[in-house]
């Protein structure tokens, strides 16, 4: 897992979405490892630190666009913990591995590879 | 219940600086409902100590283990062959759980991981306040089961002070309600304000030596 970017992928947004974009044909980084969870509010804390704690050089939650989450509330929870969590890494100054939120919807495929080059840009700026 | 928070990152990070093996033991009781120091809470706790010494090339090894109530011996013990795999042990309990560790485990150095606050209530989601001060003379019940000791700012038997801010609030912190105001119109409601017009004397702070014991009497 060293260096590659972990994806926790909503199954109802952005699971489809990287699919089309795959369908597509879209080029975007291939270091990127996608987790298909049933919501994005499934992921919790302890998910995002041990994917870190094994080596990813970014983290990326994506989920269902505000107010259209499958679960009602999955998406804000996410939103959250993903707050939360970087308040947790920046304690132990860890926080120079991106961990982000991004919202989408299941025919934006265009944004999801938008959210996965952005955070390659920043994972090759800062140099891992 | 006992409420506590948990002790600044780099406190905790010095108290492990010398260890390579370590036990993170969390308690499932009180301090798992303030979120200081549950199981979900080892886990991060234990998983931030992993990065943060991963990040400065000094590994470090975690055991992690929660019991139900780390303030009971017979539950404590459940670690025992646990806290013979390590150098120490990380404990995210009250001060009361710690000592049952550290009384247990004599031979082992335990760290608190959490600063225990008072004992409280949850007022709203995230956030508890404190309820009593564990004096030993219970005065609830003259004061519409508010406590003046541990709600009123100045601890005052006698209140409300002079310094009761318009719409009831405390003088020394205007978010805070006079506990008096509250006493006040709880007694009203019950049609016990004479109780207001009592008189009460200097309470007796010795009434628990410290350190506190408690002797059941059996039936």
């Amino acid at each position: 897992m060293n260096g590659c970017i972990v994806a926790f992928c909503c199954e109802h947004s952005a699971y489809p979405a990287a699919d089309l974009a795959g369908k597509l044909r879209l080029h975007y980084p291939e270091n990127i490892r996608v987790i298909r969870v049933p919501c994005a509010g499934r992921v919790d804390v302890i998910h995002i630190l041990k994917a870190l704690e094994k080596g990813a050089a970014a983290v990326l939650v994506l989920g269902c666009e505000d107010g259209a989450c499958h679960h009602i509330t999955g998406n804000t929870r996410a939103k959250e913990r993903v707050k939360y969590c970087n308040m947790l890494l920046k304690e132990v100054q860890i926080d120079g591995r991106p961990v982000a939120m991004f919202n989408l919807s299941p025919n934006a495929p265009h944004k999801f590879v938008r959210a996965v080059n952005e955070v390659t840009k920043i994972i090759k700026e800062s140099g891992r | 219940m006992i409420i506590a928070e948990r002790k600044p990152m780099e406190e905790i990070k010095q108290a492990m600086a010398p260890y390579k093996k370590v036990l993170v033991a969390g308690c499932g009781t009180c301090v798992a409902v303030c979120w200081a120091g549950g199981e979900k809470e080892v886990e991060i706790l234990a998983s931030q100590l992993r990065l943060a010494r991963s990040a400065e090339g000094n590994e470090i090894v975690t055991l992690e283990a929660t019991v139900e109530r780390q303030c009971e011996k017979e539950m404590v013990e459940e670690l025992k062959d646990k806290v013979a795999e390590v150098e120490a042990v990380l404990s995210l309990a009250c001060g009361s759980g710690v000592q049952t560790m550290a009384e247990l485990f004599e031979d082992k150095p335990v760290f608190p991981a959490v600063n225990t606050t008072f004992i409280g209530m949850p007022e709203k989601e995230g956030l508890w306040v404190e309820m009593c001060g564990a004096c030993g003379d219970c005065f609830l019940d003259r004061t519409g089961g508010i406590c003046p000791i541990v709600r009123c700012a100045k601890g005052l038997l006698n209140g409300p002070c002079g310094g009761t801010r318009r719409g009831g609030k405390c003088e020394i912190d205007p978010e805070k309600d006079c506990a008096w105001v509250l006493i006040y119109r709880r007694l009203e409601k019950q049609g016990r304000l004479d109780l207001m017009r009592e008189y009460y004397s200097p309470r007796n702070f010795r009434a628990v030596k410290r350190p506190g014991r408690v002797q059941a009497v059996k039936a």
